[in-house]
């Protein structure tokens, strides 16, 4: 279970446009809604900015999947991590806690949760998905590990993600400067 | 080709033997919402910026549904939020969609008939008091080519008046005087992409990110391959904080700068004297005219270190291939024409022009603001970028229009010229289409005067903008996707425009509108009813010859070619994406220029009363005045009003702490906007987006100071007073909307 294709997210192209969380809501399966989230880190300091979309884990089960319990969220044999299913969604927001992304999104009107199916509409035909199909910059871009380094001198491609004494791997990647291997976030709480 | 093609003809990016999602059938468990059964996709480019940026409108019936990406050779399938979001405005609840006129000082509607009296009537009743000149026109460059040829045309022939002009006035002037004074023709010699292909890349008043972000792929490319950027710009945006120099100078001392920048070059025997000797020309005065300017002179007019500037030299001076590219920050100044010819200069000196990856480029900043200023809507100009004073011009195009030369009107004056006739009640009439005074003049209390105290002011456009809402008549227009035409991208690239439906309601083409008007003033002879097809075959024959010859380009080529650079003279010609490539320039010695730069200073230098400079600019979620932009909610969302940028160590001494309001105060006029309080600008300037209208105008701040050679505004240098505020931030107006709205 791992894409052919994958989102690489490279935070150092980044230039904070908003393209992608405009692209998001275009999708056909969620429109009006984006799934994308965009922060600048710091602003005070600089204008660096991070698009965070949904990493597809894949190792363990995604987490959003693993805890979510009515089986609304389907991963599918290619590796992608649906939106869960309206007719299963309780509501019960286990899956926007769970992601250690912080992904998934709860509508309050709707009582549903929504996240990224990797515009499965487009992906499963071939297509790129909105978000890094419009990226101006290619922070996010949609395709192959070795396309990447090919064209990007001096970075690597991580897909291990370290959170306390949790690992997870993802389907989609994040590209770093070589010295990284695994992305280690702090514990954040007791 | 048909423009309008089923989906089904489409082929996106690289889907392996798949033409499009919606044939494969393929879908998730719960399926997904699709909104019409009749869907189609109308092939076209973007509504805003220079760029231009290939996409799919999506239409159902004659409403414009969505958007698809699509490949086009610049931009690969990337968009803008503003790219994504365009296609909002078509069709939006508030567009205009009857004419409107003026009673008892309000606005109401009324018939196209009544409308067009009031203006006719107008026009005659101005005309025959203060003559054919009392009447002027003001255009805009986000008009497909074929509206601002006829613009022109009407300007010229319908009213008879010199007085015509555009907003380019406030994008392009600056660059296209320099371009004309160095190379002998008014466009970016290189296309951006050469920047990918350069060592070294000098980046002038440029926040590439915001305001073009696709173009970004270049730059990114560029550092992917191991490329040095040395970027000027007061503020630290996406692209300085990448580049290996950033230079942030005290907004307005550009000329400063670049002409260390050039005393170096020359100190150190940096000069290519081969090609300067063999193909240039006025290098001794240009050098002389640096001899002065050490970088420790220039490091203290623009406040940052002069070994800095030495280093930027060095690294220019040295390189194999170096690519300079500038923009609004280093041309809305006094200096604006000198900047970019002190830029050049460099390219000139150091022999970077005409090659891959060499050269010069000054990014456009409207739709249309390459196009925009060729065919005949600036005051200065005749079709196919035709001056006045070149021989036959005139005779050329009066053919073309079927009017005698004795008849054709001389050359006008730049609009901000006119302004000072308009308050000597001269100039006693306006037609502006596609255009937004009230938020992009400077000094907005006196554009406001001006344009209440005209007899007749009449405003074509799609929305009821700040400016439209003072008119006498507003007549209803069509928008960028409700007619057919050309437009030329900041590479002079030529790109067609494809019509996704009809113009809503009453609302005209404007094309339709202009001509009629002309009809009623008895001009018929010269504007038949036209398709845009024929009003660009004209156009092509106008040009034919010019410097801008799009004789060769045609509506079957682009849609079978995609967008193709002028000049291109004849229909089998490949068009031209690099100039100079033979290092012929297009002067009358064929060299290319040095011009002596003389530094002035700023319009308004900072003092005890009002000690900070202010530097305007453009945020990424908006474009122009606002007048689309601020109407589509995914846009206002990302970006709802504006701010004013403080350094902290400013914002401290002042009291004041990110998120605060913040009171700013000109000679000219007044505001209260949050602080946004970041490392990123100097500690003596604040920043603010102009896009908004009053009350969080940021042009009630600036001053009416202008160019002397282009006539641009000096938008990046007005001086204010910070002070932390009581009162908390203004309020920003939601544009203007007809009562009544749709009818």
């Amino acid at each position: 279970m791992s894409l052919e294709r994958s989102i690489f997210v490279d935070p150092s192209r980044c230039i904070g446009c908003g393209a992608c969380v405009a692209a998001c809501r275009e999708c056909d399966s969620h429109r009006g809604k984006s799934m994308m989230n965009l922060d600048f880190l710091n602003r005070g300091e600089s204008t660096l900015a991070l698009p965070t979309v949904c990493m597809h884990c894949t190792d363990p089960v995604a987490p959003c999947a693993q805890v979510c319990p009515v089986d609304a969220i389907l991963v599918s044999d290619d590796g992608v991590v649906h939106s869960p299913d309206p007719s299963r969604c309780i509501g019960c927001q286990n899956c926007v806690h769970g992601c250690p992304w912080g992904v998934p999104k709860f509508d309050v009107e709707e009582q549903l949760a929504h996240k990224c199916n990797l515009c499965y509409d487009r992906t499963s035909v071939g297509l790129g998905p909105m978000c890094a199909t419009v990226c101006p910059s290619d922070a996010l871009y949609y395709g192959t590990a070795d396309e990447v380094l090919a064209s990007r001198p001096n970075r690597k491609v991580v897909d291990v993600f370290s959170f306390g004494a949790q690992e997870l791997q993802s389907g989609n990647w994040v590209v770093v400067p070589d010295e990284f291997s695994v992305l280690t976030f702090p514990m954040v709480g007791p | 080709m048909s423009p309008q093609r089923t989906r089904k003809a489409f082929r996106l990016s690289t889907p392996p033997g798949v033409d499009d999602f919606h044939e494969a059938g393929a879908g998730p468990a719960g399926g997904w919402e699709t909104d019409e059964a009749d869907e189609r996709w109308v092939s076209t480019h973007c509504a805003f910026c220079g760029v231009q940026c290939g996409m799919h409108l999506r239409v159902a019936g004659q409403e414009v549904i969505g958007v698809e990406p699509r490949t086009d050779t610049h931009n690969k399938g990337k968009l803008c939020p503003k790219g994504v979001a365009a296609y909002q405005q078509i069709s939006h609840r508030e567009r205009l969609t009857h004419p409107l006129v003026r009673d008892g000082g309000v606005l109401r509607r009324a018939t196209w008939d009544e409308a067009l009296d009031r203006v006719v009537d107008g026009i005659r009743r101005i005309q025959a008091a203060g003559g054919p000149d009392a009447m002027a026109t003001y255009g805009g460059a986000s008009m497909v080519n074929e509206k601002t040829y006829l613009l022109g045309k009407f300007a010229r022939v319908a009213l008879g008046t010199r007085f015509t002009d555009y907003n380019g006035r406030m994008c392009m002037v600056s660059a296209g005087a320099a371009n004309y004074r160095s190379f002998g023709i008014d466009r970016s010699a290189n296309p951006l992409s050469d920047v990918a292909e350069a060592d070294v890349l000098l980046v002038l008043g440029a926040n590439v990110p915001e305001t073009f972000p696709v173009y970004i792929r270049w730059f990114w490319e560029a550092m992917d391959r191991g490329a040095t950027m040395i970027c000027v710009d007061p503020r630290e945006t996406a692209l300085a904080r990448v580049a290996q120099l950033h230079l942030p100078i005290r907004p307005g001392t550009d000329g400063a700068l670049l002409n260390a920048m050039l005393h170096v070059i020359v100190r150190d025997g940096m000069v290519d004297e081969d090609f300067v000797a063999a193909h240039t020309a006025g290098f001794a005065e240009a050098s002389a005219a640096v001899a002065d300017w050490t970088p420790e002179r220039a490091g203290e007019v623009c406040g940052v270190p002069a070994a800095d500037i030495e280093r930027a030299a060095q690294l220019y001076g040295r390189a194999d291939k170096a690519m300079v590219s500038h923009a609004r920050g280093m041309e809305h100044q006094v200096m604006g024409s000198r900047n970019a010819m002190a830029a050049i200069n460099l390219c000139l000196a150091t022999g970077n022009i005409g090659r891959k990856g060499a050269g010069y480029g000054t990014i456009t900043g409207q739709g249309n603001g390459q196009g925009g200023r060729e065919h005949g809507q600036k005051c200065d100009q005749l079709p196919g970028q035709r001056h006045f004073t070149d021989p036959g011009a005139i005779e050329h195009v009066a053919e073309v229009w079927g009017i005698d030369p004795a008849d054709m009107p001389g050359p006008g004056e730049p609009i901000f010229a006119q302004l000072d006739r308009m308050e000597a009640g001269e100039i006693r009439g306006l037609l502006n289409i596609c255009s937004n005074p009230m938020v992009s003049w400077p000094d907005e209390a006196r554009t406001r005067r001006i344009l209440e105290g005209l007899e007749l002011y009449v405003v074509i456009d799609i929305f009821l903008s700040e400016s439209a809402l003072l008119a006498d008549v507003v007549l209803p227009g069509s928008a960028w996707a409700e007619s057919e035409g050309v437009v030329a991208n900041s590479d002079a690239l030529v790109c067609k425009i494809n019509k996704a439906v009809d113009p809503p309601g009453e609302a005209k083409p404007d094309l339709w509108i202009l001509a009629e008007i002309a009809r009623r003033l008895g001009k018929g002879e010269h504007f038949p009813d036209q398709t845009p097809r024929e009003v660009f075959d004209e156009l092509r024959r106008a040009s034919a010859g010019g410097r801008a010859d799009y004789y060769g380009i045609t509506y079957e080529r682009l849609e079978a070619e995609g967008p193709i650079a002028w000049p291109c003279p004849t229909e089998d010609h490949p068009g031209t994406p690099r100039m100079f490539e033979d290092l012929r320039f297009n002067t009358d010695d064929g060299k290319a220029h040095f011009n002596a730069v003389e530094v002035d200073p700023p319009a308004e230098e900072p003092d005890a009363e009002y000690p900070i400079r202010l530097t305007t600019g453009r945020t990424v979620a908006h474009y122009l005045s606002g007048n689309q932009t601020r109407r589509i909610g995914y846009l206002t969302d990302q970006t709802p009003s504006p701010w004013v940028e403080i350094h902290p160590n400013t914002a401290a001494e002042h009291g004041i702490v990110d998120g605060a309001p913040v009171r700013v105060t000109s000679r000219r006029g007044s505001t209260v906007l949050p602080a946004m309080v970041v490392r990123t600008i100097r500690q003596d300037t604040v920043f603010i987006p102009y896009h908004w209208a009053s009350p969080v105008a940021a042009n009630q701040l600036t001053k009416s100071s202008f160019d002397p050679i282009s006539w641009i505004p000096a938008f990046k240098t007005a001086a204010v007073r910070i002070e932390a505020s009581e009162e908390p931030a203004m309020t920003v107006t939601p544009p203007p909307v007809f009562e009544g709205g749709r009818g």
